[in-house]
């Protein structure tokens, strides 16, 4: 076999990679919007602000900080400890679930039987309220962030597949990072269907999908599993955050992934857990796989800006429900 | 009397659909056109037109055009930054291998190629609704940014990646480039404007509005009754586009004399238009107006507030825009979905009736 056919392998192993973190972002938006109805733009900026959060509490950093040294010519900083990671990750995802309650409270009561894009909208005013919110209270200048999960190739690997090519290849490239985002994609997916199939509160979100007006008849409080269920987000946002954060910094940028899991759930359906994680699979192995091919050689790069969503739109010509979404039907 | 009509004496059609029933209305409308054409342009410097007005006019005309889209027709877009870059790179194109070419032939080729381009990308809207459109023209804008990175010859493969508009000039006047009069480039654009403004009112209240908020209220009902929905939606999506091509010309030509495609015209553009008619109001073209004035004049007003009186560092203040905005569209979507249109509405009515309740 030619090397050539081992770096292509190794482009869709890394694509299978990138495919999971879009996935972890993309089951943000299939939890909320089988819920409630609402494509949450503001998923992102979630990540971005758990993200944010917690490398404040690790660091110790006083929140405002920057706000209130302009308004009283303080000099104020950090409140000089350091937090454990483990620690800082319950207190981030404490401060998730108040923000659930608040948005509950404060946006979506509100906005109950208004039409789906008056709801998208809404989510789109509040995701640039917590991304200047989220700068404000942590200042905005790039974080590193470190959890203790490994970085940088698995050494492993790489020498367990070095005598697959000649002597100009030397083993699969894969970051440990990747790998450990993998694993836990899989526990929080896993962990996400126990709960969804085997608990009273599971049953209870499971029927508020299906039909919003049955489960209110028969006794579902609408407004608290729509906490729990933005409160669950948070977490799949708290985690796609570390994630992301610890491979990239913890940085604006980072609520633009939110844009890059649009066309995983376009793919994927707006309504299926596991069309989520092989909509994000699929893209991220064809968008390597045609920057490696097409993109790189013949058109000078960088496809992969936009490849997803002409591929998602292409796809969606022929099947507007995306892979596992259900079929749309429509009544006069 | 003041904001009264005296009874309902229509006798026929044309007074029945008049854009403008009350007479105080009518003159109010006058007056402000008068004011606009004959009286600003002695006043204005070169602050107000580079902070306040240019923009002001300019997004008004994108405003319109995505309001045709998503407020008429009902097909949401968050494309409108590619297809403001598409009339960019045609003005650009059109100005240098045309010097000859009168500058109001180019800004309207322009929009004709975005036109064109729009409707390309309409075409999946025939299969593709709601969200699943909205992202999917989400493609165009990441495409089309791209595409005028990557190739050269759009930029006239100018070593920084820059497009930068020549000296040209209408009627004697410079309208681009650095001879540029406050006055000049204020009229340049409000002519644009005003005759856009009045194409779109008519073209809205006739037969093609019709169709395209029947398909917005129910597409299969509307198609139904005979409209033809890839008609429809394809001409919504054209003459949509042209509004926002035209728009870009204008940003890249008199505005911002200079432009890099991945800063001028990004998602964010996409987004602020779109705020634009959410807080002006969907579905009316005096929300368009309402709502870029409001989307424009908001952050000088802040920044003015925080940086210039208060003396906060400008990165403190431009954070606090993003939560005074998202705050504001929450608020605003929570308290009146509609708009400005609709409280403008509302105030009318009331007014109408005004002191005499019933």
């Amino acid at each position: 076999m030619s090397a050539d056919f081992y770096y292509a392998i190794e482009v869709i192993l890394n694509g299978l990679m990138a495919g999971v973190m879009y996935s972890l972002v993309a089951l943000g938006f299939v939890l909320i919007f089988k819920a409630s109805g609402i494509f949450n733009y503001a998923q992102g900026v979630m990540a971005l602000f758990a993200a944010l959060t917690l490398v404040g509490f690790q660091n110790g950093e006083i929140p405002f900080s920057h706000l209130i040294n302009a308004v009283f010519g303080t000099d104020i900083h950090h409140f000089g400890w350091h937090m454990p990671a483990f620690f800082a990750i319950l207190c981030s995802l404490a401060v998730m679930i108040l923000f659930a309650f608040l948005v509950e409270k404060y946006i979506l009561k509100h906005l109950v039987n208004q039409e789906p894009i008056i709801l998208f909208m809404a989510t789109i005013g509040l995701a640039y309220f917590m991304e200047g919110f989220g700068d404000l209270m942590w200042g905005a200048d790039i974080k590193k962030l470190d959890v203790g999960i490994p970085q940088g190739g698995n050494i492993w690997l790489e020498e367990n597949t070095a005598f697959l090519g000649g002597d100009d290849f030397y083993g699969f490239y894969i970051d440990n990072l990747d790998i450990w985002a993998t694993i836990f994609a899989a526990i929080l997916v896993i962990s996400l269907v126990i709960f969804s199939q085997y608990t009273k509160t599971g049953r209870a979100l499971r029927a508020v999908a299906d039909d919003h007006q049955a489960a209110l008849s028969v006794g579902i409080s609408l407004r608290s599993i729509w906490v729990i269920v933005w409160a669950i987000a948070g977490f799949v946002a708290l985690v796609a955050g570390i994630m992301w954060g610890s491979k990239s910094g913890v940085q604006f940028s980072l609520s633009l992934i939110a844009l890059k899991a649009l066309p995983v759930l376009m793919l994927g359906g707006f309504t299926s857990i596991p069309g989520a994680i092989i909509g994000g699979l699929i893209i991220g192995v064809g968008e390597k796989l045609f920057e490696f091919l097409i993109g790189a050689p013949f058109l000078g790069g960088a496809t992969e800006n936009w490849f997803a969503y002409m591929l998602a739109l292409l796809f969606l010509v022929f099947r507007p429900q995306g892979l596992f979404g259900e079929k749309i039907i429509e009544r006069v | 009397m003041l904001y009264r009509e005296a009874g309902d004496f229509k006798t026929s059609y044309a007074k029945d659909q008049q854009t403008f029933p009350i007479a105080f209305d009518r003159w109010g409308y006058f007056i402000t056109i008068a004011f606009a054409f004959l009286v600003v342009p002695f006043l204005i410097n070169d602050y107000w037109v580079n902070a306040v007005v240019l923009p002001f006019l300019i997004y008004s005309i994108a405003a319109i055009g995505l309001n045709i889209l998503t407020g008429y027709c009902g097909q949401v877009s968050l494309g409108t930054g590619g297809f403001m870059a598409v009339g960019a790179f045609s003005a650009y194109k059109l100005m240098t291998a045309f010097p000859e070419l009168s500058m109001i032939i180019v800004i309207l080729l322009s929009g004709g190629v975005t036109a064109f381009v729009g409707i390309l990308f309409g075409l999946p809207s025939l299969r593709i609704k709601g969200f699943y459109l909205a992202v999917a023209t989400l493609a165009a804008q990441f495409f089309l940014v791209w595409m005028f990175n990557k190739f050269p010859w759009f930029y006239n493969y100018s070593a920084s990646g820059q497009i930068s508009a020549p000296e040209r000039s209408v009627f004697g006047f410079a309208v681009t480039g650095a001879n540029v009069t406050p006055a000049v480039s204020y009229l340049f654009c409000l002519c644009f404007v005003f005759v856009l403004a009045w194409a779109a009112r008519n073209l809205t209240r006739g037969a093609n509005g019709r169709k395209w908020m029947a398909i917005r209220d129910m597409d299969i009902a509307a198609e139904i009754i005979g409209v033809d929905p890839l008609k429809t939606k394809l001409t919504a999506f054209g003459v949509s586009s042209f509004y926002i091509g035209i728009a870009g010309a204008l940003l890249f030509a008199i505005y911002l004399g200079a432009a890099e495609v991945g800063e001028a015209f990004d998602i964010s553009k996409s987004f602020l238009v779109l705020f634009m008619i959410i807080i002006g109001g969907l579905g009316s073209i005096f929300g368009s107006f309402a709502g870029a004035a409001f989307m424009v004049l908001m952050p000088v007003l802040l920044k003015n507030i925080m940086v210039g009186y208060l003396g906060w560092p400008t990165d403190l203040a431009s954070h606090f825009q993003f939560v005074i905005v998202g705050g504001l569209i929450v608020i605003f979507l929570i308290l009146e979905p509609h708009g400005f249109a609709q409280l403008w509405r509302l105030a009318k009515e009331k007014l109408r009736l005004w002191p005499f309740p019933h």
